[in-house]
C-alpha cells in the first residue's frame, strides 16, 4: 500500500497542485501506512481516521493559484454563511456535487464535512487546505483534490467574469484578482513530438494513444488525469474503436484501452469511457475524414465556455442541458471555429452524445473541435493525434486570451452584449 | 412518520390469523426497513429450523419504497436457509415492495404453517387468505396465468414445484420474470405452505422533503447516465446483465468445467450480442428503475441473466443458446434457483464423468424441481450431493451455497467476499466486481489482496444499507451512499450522512453474524473450496492465473476479522455487539464455550 501513497502524494506534486511534502496520504487495512514517515500531521489524520468508516485520507495544501483561488473561495463561502462552494462545471456536478468548507484544521469539523461529501475545503488562518478519503483506494482520494482544485480555478475565474457582467465588481475583489492573474503559469507553446499516422496496426495505435495521453496531462489540458481519448482502425477485418477505459489514467493508459467493435459484436465498451457513445457517433458521421479523438478539460476553455452575456436568459441555471442559443468561438487570425454545445456526461437524455457528435462533425477546416459547456473540448484528427493535440492547445490558447480580452472590455462597466459570435 | 407506516402485518398461516405489529421508532431508525429489518425481525427465531413452523418468512420494504428515489421499488426477504443453514435473505425486483408499501406495510411476517396450500391476497388493508389447493404442482407460469384472470393489477410471487416438493434451493418467482433465488426462501414459503402472495396498495408514501428528494435523484439520475456499465451503449440497460460475459472471458474468469478452468473456447458466439440477435429481447425493468436491465425475449421467455448464461454454458460444457433459454425459463417455472442448479449440475458432471446433453440437463432440472426421477438427488444442493459421493471437495460453494460466475482466481477482493458473506457463496454482499473489474468507483488490482479486508468490510456495510433502504446494488455502480444519504433524509425527514448509513450497515451485518454463529458458523465456514488454492485457472499469454494464494488469504482474513470486530475464530464479541447497539443473544456464549456440534444445529 506505501508505494500507492507515495506514487499519488508524488503525483500531486508533480503536477503542480502542491508544494512536495505537503500532500500527506494515509490508508487504513487493518493498519494504518503513510506515504511518508514522521509527519506532523499523522496524528490529526488519525484523528480524522478515528471518525470515518474509510480506508484511504489525504490531507494536502494547495500551492501556487490554486492555494489563491481555493482560499479566496472559502473565504467567501464562510462569509456568506453557507459554508459550500458550489462550482459550476460539469465534473464537479456530476461527481462532487458542492464543496463544504470548513473553519480552522481541526478534526472534528473536517470529520463532520466528510461524512456529507468526498472531500471539504479547509481555511486555517489564511491558508486553504484540502482534505479528502477514499473507501476503496488512495486513489480516490487524489482524484477528488486534484478535481477540487480544478473546480475551484474555473469556479474562480467564472466567477470573476460573472461579477464583472452583473456590475458586482469590488476593489478589494479587484485587488485580488490582479494578485491570483499573476500566479498563473506561463502559457506553454512548444508543440509534443508526436507519433505521424495513420496507424496500420492496433499496437501502433495503441502507442500513440499511450504517448498522446501522456503529453496532454503533462501540458495541463485535463482535470486530474480525465478525459479521454480513441482512435479507430479496422481490427481483423472490423473497424474497431480504440478507446481509454473509463476513469483512466490518460498518463498511464498502459492496458486501460479497450477494442470496441462498431458493429457491436461484443460488449467491450462496458468498461470504456462514459463517452464511448459520443465517439462512435462521431466517427459514425466523420466516415474516413477523421481517425482520431482527443479530449480534454482545459481550464480556459472551461470558464469561458461557462460565459455568458445573457443574464436574464429564462435557461439561466439550466443552461448546462437547456442552452440553446447557438454559441461558437471564432478567430479568423488563427483559423478557429469552435462550436459550444450543452450536455452532460454519458448518455442520459441530456447526454453530450445528443449534441456533441453533430456539432463536431459540422466543423472544417484544419483545426476541428467543439467544447461542451462547463464540460471541456474534443478534437478530431484526421489521421493521428497530432492535429487534434494542436487544436485542444491552440483552443485553450485562444481561450485564455479571451478571457483575458473580456475582463479587459468589462473592467469595472456593464455588460456589453455579443461577446459570442452568434452567426451560426 | 414519514418513510415508514409503522405498521408490519403478521399472518399466521396456522391460526388463518393477522395482526398489526408495530416496533418502536427507534428501530426503524437503527435497522431502516428490509434487510435490516427482516433481520431484526428474525433474530429471536434465527436457530429454529428451516422447516418449523415459527419461523418466520419476513418480506420488508424499506424507508425509499414507492417513493421517486431510483430503483426503490424492491423489497427484501428474509428467513433462515434451508440450504446452508445460515440467515437467507434476497432481494427482489418487480413490483413487489412498491405495492406492499403502497397498501401500507413496512413488512409482512409469515408464520405458522396452513393446514392446506394457501395464497395471501393483501388488498391495502385488507388480508384474505386463500384455499390455493387448486395451484398444487403448477408451475409459476400457470400460477401467475390463473391469478391474473381474477387479479388484475398489483403484484404477486409464488412458488413452483420445487418449494412443494422441499428443493433446498427452491426459489419465489415475483411478477414472472423476477426471482428471490439464492438459499431455498421459496422452500420456507413450501414448508409453510404458502403457494403465492398478491398485494395490491394504492396508497401513497409519505415524503418529508418532496424538492429535497427530487434534487437527490436528480443527482443519482446523472451519476447513473455517466456510466457506462449501466447506460452506456454495451452497459446493462441495453444488453442486460449478460453484457459482462465478455469480460469474464477476456479476463479469464468464467468458470467453466465445475471451476477446474477459467476460460470456455467459443465464448464469444455465447454473449449478450449473440442473445441479443436472436431473440430481439425488450427492456423490462423492477418498478421505479429506469436503468431497465431485465430482458424479455419476443416469443415472452424470461432472458438469462448473466449468471445463468455463464453457468448453464460455461460451467457445464454447453454451447446451444437455445438449451440455456430453455433451462432459464424451466428453472423460473419449477421455482429453482439457477446459480445453485447449474453449479449442482456442474458438480455432478465432473463426480459421474457424464457429459450432459441438452436433453440430459432439461431431465434433470426436472428431477431437482419435481423431486421424482433423475435429478432427484440433485434437490438438497451441490454440498450434500457431493458428500454423499464421497467427493465433498467438488461443491463449488462456501456455507453451501454454490459460487456465482466470477472465478475468484481472478479476483482476490472476490475470494474473500465469497468467504466472509454471511449467507455463503455470494457475489453481492460486497460486489469487488465493481471496482476489481468494472473500474468503479476506482479500478483496484485485483490480483492483491493488499487493502481489501476493510474495502470488503466497508462495502458489506454499505450494501447492507442498499438493502434496506432499498435501491438496486447495480445502482452503486454509479452512484453512492452521499446520495441516497440525501435521499433517505428526504424522504424521512431523518438527518443522516453517508456516514451515518454506513455504521447502521455496520449494524446489520453484524446483527447476522450473531445469528450465523448462533447457528455455529465459524471461521471453518469463511472459507473457498480447496481447488481455488491448489489448481490453476486458466492463463493467458501475459495474464497468468494461478492458485490463490492461500497464506495471503488467510492473513486477509484474519485482517477482516480484526476489521469486523470478530474473534480470530471469525466470532462476534460482546464488545462489538455492544458498541452497535445490538443485544447478546441468549445462550450464545454457552454455543461458543461449547463449541458447538455443528452438525446436530444445522439443516
Amino acid at each position: 500500500m506505501i508505494p500507492l501513497l507515495a506514487k499519488y502524494a508524488a503525483k500531486l506534486a508533480a503536477t503542480g497542485l502542491v508544494a512536495p511534502d505537503d500532500a500527506l496520504l494515509a490508508a487504513l487495512d487493518d493498519e494504518l501506512a503513510w506515504s511518508r514517515a514522521g509527519d506532523v500531521r499523522q496524528p490529526l489524520m488519525q484523528e480524522i481516521f478515528a471518525g470515518l468508516n474509510i480506508s484511504a485520507l489525504l490531507l494536502a495544501r494547495p500551492a501556487g493559484v490554486y492555494q489563491a483561488v481555493m482560499a479566496e473561495l472559502a473565504r467567501q463561502a464562510l462569509a456568506d454563511g453557507a459554508g459550500i462552494i458550489t462550482p459550476g462545471d460539469c465534473e464537479t456536478r456530476t461527481f462532487l456535487h458542492d464543496l463544504p468548507v470548513v473553519q480552522g484544521l481541526q478534526a472534528e469539523g473536517v470529520i463532520q464535512a466528510l461524512r456529507r461529501r468526498k472531500g471539504c475545503v479547509i481555511l486555517h488562518g489564511d491558508e486553504a487546505f484540502v482534505a479528502a478519503f477514499g473507501t476503496v483506494s488512495p486513489e480516490q482520494a487524489y482524484v477528488t483534490m486534484s478535481s477540487m482544485c480544478f473546480a475551484c480555478f474555473v469556479a474562480y475565474f467564472a466567477q470573476h467574469l460573472r461579477d464583472l457582467r452583473s456590475g458586482r465588481m469590488t476593489p478589494e475583489r479587484r485587488a485580488e484578482f490582479a494578485r491570483i492573474k499573476a500566479l498563473l503559469p506561463p502559457d506553454r507553446s512548444d508543440v509534443p513530438d508526436l507519433a505521424p499516422g495513420p496507424f496500420a496496426s492496433e499496437d501502433a495505435a495503441r502507442a500513440a494513444m499511450i504517448q498522446a495521453g501522456r503529453r496532454t496531462v503533462e501540458y495541463g489540458l485535463v482535470d486530474s488525469y480525465f478525459g479521454n481519448i480513441s482512435y479507430r482502425l479496422p481490427v481483423n477485418g472490423v473497424q474497431t474503436i480504440l478507446i481509454s477505459q473509463t476513469g483512466s489514467s490518460l498518463d498511464e493508459l498502459g492496458p486501460c484501452i479497450d477494442p470496441c467493435r462498431m458493429d457491436g459484436g461484443n460488449c467491450a465498451a462496458i468498461t470504456a469511457s462514459s463517452e464511448y457513445s459520443a465517439h462512435k457517433a462521431v466517427y459514425e458521421g466523420e466516415g474516413v475524414r477523421s481517425r482520431a479523438i482527443l479530449h480534454g478539460h482545459p481550464r480556459f476553455s472551461v470558464i469561458v465556455s461557462l460565459d455568458c452575456p445573457r443574464l436574464d436568459c429564462p435557461n439561466l441555471g439550466e443552461c448546462h442541458r437547456a442552452c440553446d442559443t447557438p454559441r461558437c468561438f471564432t478567430d479568423a487570425a488563427s483559423g478557429l471555429s469552435v462550436p459550444i454545445v450543452p450536455g452532460e456526461v454519458g448518455t442520459g437524455p441530456f447526454g453530450l452524445c445528443n449534441t456533441l457528435p453533430q456539432a463536431l462533425t459540422a466543423t472544417s477546416g484544419e483545426k476541428r473541435g467543439a467544447i461542451v459547456y462547463g464540460h471541456g473540448l474534443f478534437t478530431l484528427g484526421e489521421a493521428d493525434f497530432r492535429d487534434a493535440f494542436a487544436t485542444l492547445m491552440d483552443v485553450e490558447r485562444f481561450c485564455r486570451e479571451e478571457y483575458f480580452r473580456r475582463v479587459k472590455r468589462l473592467g469595472g462597466g456593464r455588460t456589453p452584449a455579443g461577446e459570442d459570435s452568434r452567426a451560426r | 412518520m414519514y418513510g415508514w407506516t409503522g405498521n408490519i402485518l403478521r399472518v399466521d398461516l396456522s391460526t388463518g390469523q393477522h395482526d398489526v405489529l408495530r416496533l418502536p421508532q427507534d428501530a426503524y431508525r437503527a435497522f431502516l426497513g428490509g434487510k435490516g429489518l427482516g433481520g431484526y425481525l428474525l433474530r429471536g427465531q434465527a436457530t429454529l429450523p428451516p422447516g418449523h413452523p415459527d419461523l418466520p418468512l419476513i418480506i420488508a420494504a424499506g424507508p425509499l419504497t414507492a417513493t421517486i428515489a431510483p430503483t426503490s421499488g424492491r423489497c427484501h426477504l428474509t428467513t433462515r436457509s434451508p440450504l446452508t443453514g445460515a440467515v437467507a435473505d434476497s432481494s427482489a425486483g418487480g413490483r413487489l415492495g412498491t405495492e406492499l408499501a403502497r397498501a401500507g406495510w413496512d413488512a409482512l411476517l409469515i408464520v405458522g404453517r396452513a393446514q392446506r396450500l394457501t395464497g395471501i391476497e393483501i388488498d391495502d388493508g385488507t388480508v384474505r387468505l386463500m384455499d390455493a389447493r387448486a395451484l398444487a404442482g403448477l408451475d409459476t407460469a400457470e400460477v401467475f396465468a390463473l391469478l391474473r384472470q381474477r387479479r388484475k393489477g398489483g403484484s404477486m410471487a409464488a412458488t413452483g414445484p420445487a418449494a412443494d416438493t422441499g428443493c433446498l434451493f427452491a426459489s419465489l418467482m415475483v411478477d414472472t420474470h423476477h426471482a428471490a433465488g439464492r438459499c431455498g426462501l421459496g422452500g420456507v414459503a413450501g414448508a409453510k405452505n404458502l403457494k403465492y402472495l398478491a398485494v395490491r396498495g394504492t396508497g401513497r408514501r409519505k415524503v418529508a422533503d418532496l424538492p429535497a428528494l427530487k434534487a437527490a435523484r436528480e443527482d443519482i439520475l446523472r451519476l447513473t447516465a455517466a456510466s457506462p456499465a449501466l447506460l452506456g451503449q454495451h452497459g446493462f440497460s441495453c444488453y442486460g446483465t449478460g453484457s459482462i460475459f465478455d469480460l469474464m472471458d477476456s479476463r479469464r474468469m468464467m468458470p467453466t468445467d465445475n471451476f477446474s478452468r477459467t476460460r470456455f473456447p467459443g465464448a464469444e458466439h455465447l454473449n449478450a450480442h449473440a442473445y441479443k440477435t436472436r431473440y430481439q429481447p425488450r427492456r423490462h425493468g423492477c418498478q421505479g428503475c429506469h436503468v431497465l436491465c431485465k430482458k424479455i425475449a419476443a416469443d415472452g421467455r424470461s432472458m438469462p441473466e448473466f449468471e445463468t448464461m455463464s453457468h448453464f454454458t460455461a460451467l457445464i460444457g454447453n454451447t446451444d443458446l437455445e438449451l440455456v433459454l430453455k433451462a432459464n425459463d424451466l428453472c423460473n417455472r419449477l421455482g429453482l434457483d439457477t446459480i445453485s442448479a447449474g453449479s449442482t449440475l456442474a458438480c455432478r458432471r465432473e463426480i459421474s464423468g457424464e457429459e450432459l446433453s441438452g436433453a440430459r440437463v432439461l431431465e434433470l432440472l426436472r428431477g431437482m424441481g419435481t423431486g421424482v426421477g433423475p435429478g432427484a438427488e440433485l434437490a438438497q444442493g451441490s454440498a450434500k450431493y457431493a458428500a454423499i459421493m464421497g467427493r465433498p471437495e467438488l461443491s463449488m460453494s462456501v456455507k453451501g451455497l454454490e459460487l456465482p460466475a466470477y472465478d475468484p482466481r481472478g479476483a482476490y477482493g472476490m475470494a474473500l467476499a465469497y468467504a466472509t458473506s454471511a449467507r455463503g457463496g455470494c457475489h453481492l454482499r460486497a460486489y469487488p466486481i465493481s471496482h476489481e473489474i468494472l473500474r468503479k468507483p476506482v479500478a483496484t488490482d485485483r490480483f492483491s489482496f493488499s487493502g481489501k479486508a476493510r474495502i470488503i468490510k466497508i462495502a458489506e456495510d454499505a450494501n447492507a444499507v442498499v438493502d434496506s433502504l432499498i435501491a438496486c446494488k447495480f445502482l452503486f455502480f454509479a452512484a453512492s451512499l452521499e446520495e441516497y444519504a440525501r435521499a433517505y433524509t428526504a424522504v424521512t425527514g431523518v438527518s443522516a450522512t453517508a456516514q451515518d448509513l454506513l455504521a447502521i450497515g455496520e449494524r446489520i451485518d453484524y446483527q447476522e453474524r450473531l445469528m450465523n454463529a448462533q447457528n455455529g458458523f465459524s471461521a471453518a465456514d469463511d472459507d473457498l473450496p480447496p481447488r481455488f488454492f491448489n489448481e490453476e485457472g486458466s492463463s493467458g499469454p501475459g495474464l497468468p492465473i494461478p492458485p490463490v494464494p492461500r497464506q495471503d488469504f488467510l492473513a486477509a482474513r484474519a485482517a477482516y476479522y480484526r476489521i469486523r470486530g470478530l474473534t480470530p475464530e471469525g466470532l462476534p464479541t460482546r464488545e462489538t455487539a455492544e458498541r452497535l447497539g445490538l443485544s447478546w443473544p441468549q445462550g450464545l456464549d454457552t454455543a461458543l464455550d461449547a463449541g458447538l456440534d455443528r452438525g446436530l444445529e444445522r439443516p
